[in-house]
């Protein structure tokens, strides 16, 4: 240890480079290399900013209605983007549309996250009976396609934006529960977590030090690819008209209601479901890219 | 064979039960109480308590689950609200006209797949492994109610060559999948159907192969001199089962996950009746159709744990 902090540090700089680095640096030193992951990253940050600086950014008032400017095409009087069934600029719209629909398909992630991973790792860690209980509920969840899950609960629950965001919370938290569960069990018998528990460890000591560094890595690479599925699964909500109520922007219900028009202007109607697409691929490819940085295995 | 049959159905009773205890509780996530639709707003308190003894919500709720349990083992799920048509009808015939599109997508899709996948596994870091991957991450991404909308555009509005929604002239009740008549209204909706799992399974597949093309005994195979193609059976046998896994999932998707799609061609199946549903807040067809789809979903599962046993002697063991 102290041999390390007296080391003169001007030399380092000229050696073989991978043995240098920590965990987290040969994880950044790979992503830098990765352009394709850097790219995506960007385009994730760059739908991020915009939706969060849509009051900014956005040329018109989304919900500002004009009964002659109704599905006029791209570049129509400043509307870069044209206008939808209401003759309400696009490009405003789909610049707000992003704050609802990546808070819903983040929302859920991140409460699944939370709840999944923590009874993941009691289930993991505490005892068979413990296991047995929580992981067989899992089961029954798990027994529903995703999609049917969720449009159950929010369909039963009578729609709405929170009762999407918890409906999406229910079909993610078996799945995270699963890998959360997997790693804590995998890492729960390792001979370092003994020697810890023979040194005098308590359980929250093992739990908080041992077992979380290392259930964490995998839980959130896992989380980070539900995020494209989030938003999937959140538009097709509102698609379905389970999400938020007009005349809110959201994607999937804006590419609901353009749907009746795609007879007068196609082009138009399909530019909700493009934003759609841009965001999922984005998260997805990001998310893939951080994964093998990390070298992490599911 | 017959004793993992036997525990493998041990396991997916309990699941059953607990899928249709789920089922049952969705009546009471509804807001409100479960009879507000049936009664009229100025019905009197004797009224309500007596329609409320008639349909059994008078009593305690293990009770009211058993009662519910017995009757759906005998196919009684209630009746409609909307069309006062006892469910099974209705979920039986829109499980029928999902199940005509996935006798067509559920091929295409898993042959698709996995040779994209295959392919892609065989050569890593290639070119073709680039492209066949770069197309299956846009499959897995594909928002596919969006994608059914733009096939729509370009076939049926821009060059009207297929038709844009429904079941054809003729209804559900004629369709035949032998008349073009009828069948090229199953085009468009097959393909949309078949974008994600496509890109779900070439993903595993790809995953699986690249693994066991790295384990040893590919060596050994190719070291005793077995030509590239016999090596590449190895390996696929190897990676099936994996594979078969995702499959199962995906085929409970095609037949119950595919209420988007079926939604924006109006195709008249179990996805659409449970999107009618949640418009009419026709709660017993809403459960009904989900307790039939999930206890599809918990079928095919078993299926597949049987097939991965019966093409893996490993998997047997644990």
């Amino acid at each position: 240890m102290s041999n390390a902090m007296t080391l003169p540090q001007q030399p380092a700089k000229e050696q073989a480079a991978p043995k240098q680095r920590g965990y987290w640096g040969s994880v950044g030193y790979r992503l830098r290399y990765d352009p394709v992951t850097v790219f995506f990253g960007c385009v994730v940050l760059a739908i991020i900013l915009a939706a969060v600086f849509a009051p900014l950014l956005a040329p018109f008032d989304p919900y500002k209605e004009s009964i002659i400017g109704r599905l006029k095409p791209m570049g129509w009087k400043g509307h870069l983007l044209g206008t939808d069934e209401l003759g309400r600029d696009l490009l405003s719209r789909l610049l707000y549309g992003g704050q609802v629909s990546l808070l819903m398909g983040v929302v859920p992630v991140a409460i699944a996250t939370v709840v999944g991973g923590s009874l993941g790792i009691i289930g993991g860690f505490g005892g068979r009976r413990v296991n047995t209980a929580i992981m067989r509920t899992m089961d029954v969840f798990y027994a529903f396609p995703s999609v049917l899950l969720a449009v159950a609960i929010s369909g039963a629950m009578g729609g709405g934006a929170a009762n999407g965001m918890i409906a999406l919370s229910m079909v993610f938290t078996p799945a995270m529960c699963r890998v959360a569960e997997t790693a804590t069990a995998q890492v729960k018998n390792l001979d370092f977590v003994e020697a810890a528990r023979a040194t005098g460890a308590g359980t929250l000591t093992i739990l908080r030090y041992h077992i979380l560094g290392n259930v964490l890595g995998p839980v959130f690479i896992y989380a980070s690819s539900l995020v494209s599925v989030g938003i999937l699964l959140a538009s097709g909500l509102s698609f379905l008209g389970l999400g938020v109520k007009p005349p809110t922007a959201d994607w999937g219900l804006m590419l609901s209601t353009l749907r009746q028009s795609i007879y007068i202007n196609p082009a138009i109607c399909a530019l909700p479901g493009v934003a759609i697409l841009v965001a999922s691929v984005s998260f997805n490819l990001l998310s893939d890219g951080i994964r093998s940085a990390m070298d992490v295995r599911l | 064979m017959i004793n993992i049959f036997l525990r493998r159905l041990m396991y997916a009773v309990p699941i059953a039960f607990g899928v249709s205890v789920v089922c049952f509780s969705l009546v009471y996530l509804a807001p409100g109480d479960p009879l507000q639709t049936i009664l009229p707003a100025d019905a009197s308190a004797d009224t309500i308590a007596m329609v409320k003894a008639a349909y059994g919500f008078d009593q305690p709720l293990p009770i009211q689950f058993l009662k519910w349990l017995g009757r759906v083992m005998v196919g009684d799920f209630g009746q409609s609200i909307a069309t006062r048509r006892p469910v099974i009808l209705e979920v039986s015939g829109a499980l029928y006209n999902t199940s005509v599109l996935a006798l067509f997508a559920v091929p295409i899709a898993f042959s698709s797949g996995f040779s994209m996948g295959a392919i892609a596994g065989c050569f890593p870091g290639k070119w073709i492994d680039r492209i066949l991957t770069g197309s299956a991450v846009l499959g897995v991404s594909l928002p596919n109610y969006w994608f059914g909308i733009v096939l729509v555009i370009f076939f049926a509005v821009e060059a009207m060559v297929l038709p844009a929604t429904g079941m054809g002239a003729n209804g559900s009740d004629q369709f035949s999948v032998l008349r073009w008549s009828d069948a090229q209204y199953l085009v468009l909706p097959v393909i949309t159907l078949s974008m994600v799992p496509i890109g779900i399974i070439a993903r595993t597949t790809r995953a699986a192969v690249a693994e066991v093309m790295n384990q040893d005994f590919v060596i050994t195979l190719r070291a005793k001199g077995l030509s590239e193609a016999a090596v590449i059976r190895h390996v696929l046998k190897n990676a099936l089962p994996q594979v078969l896994a995702v499959m199962g999932l995906q085929f409970g998707y095609l037949m119950g996950g595919s209420i988007l799609v079926e939604t924006v061609f109006t195709w008249p199946g179990s996805g659409f009746l449970l999107s009618k549903a949640i418009i009419n807040r026709d709660v017993p067809v809403l459960q009904g159709t989900i307790l039939m789809l999930a206890l599809i979903f918990v079928a095919t599962n078993l299926l597949v744990d049987l097939l991965q046993s019966w093409i893996d002697p490993r998997i047997r063991r644990t």
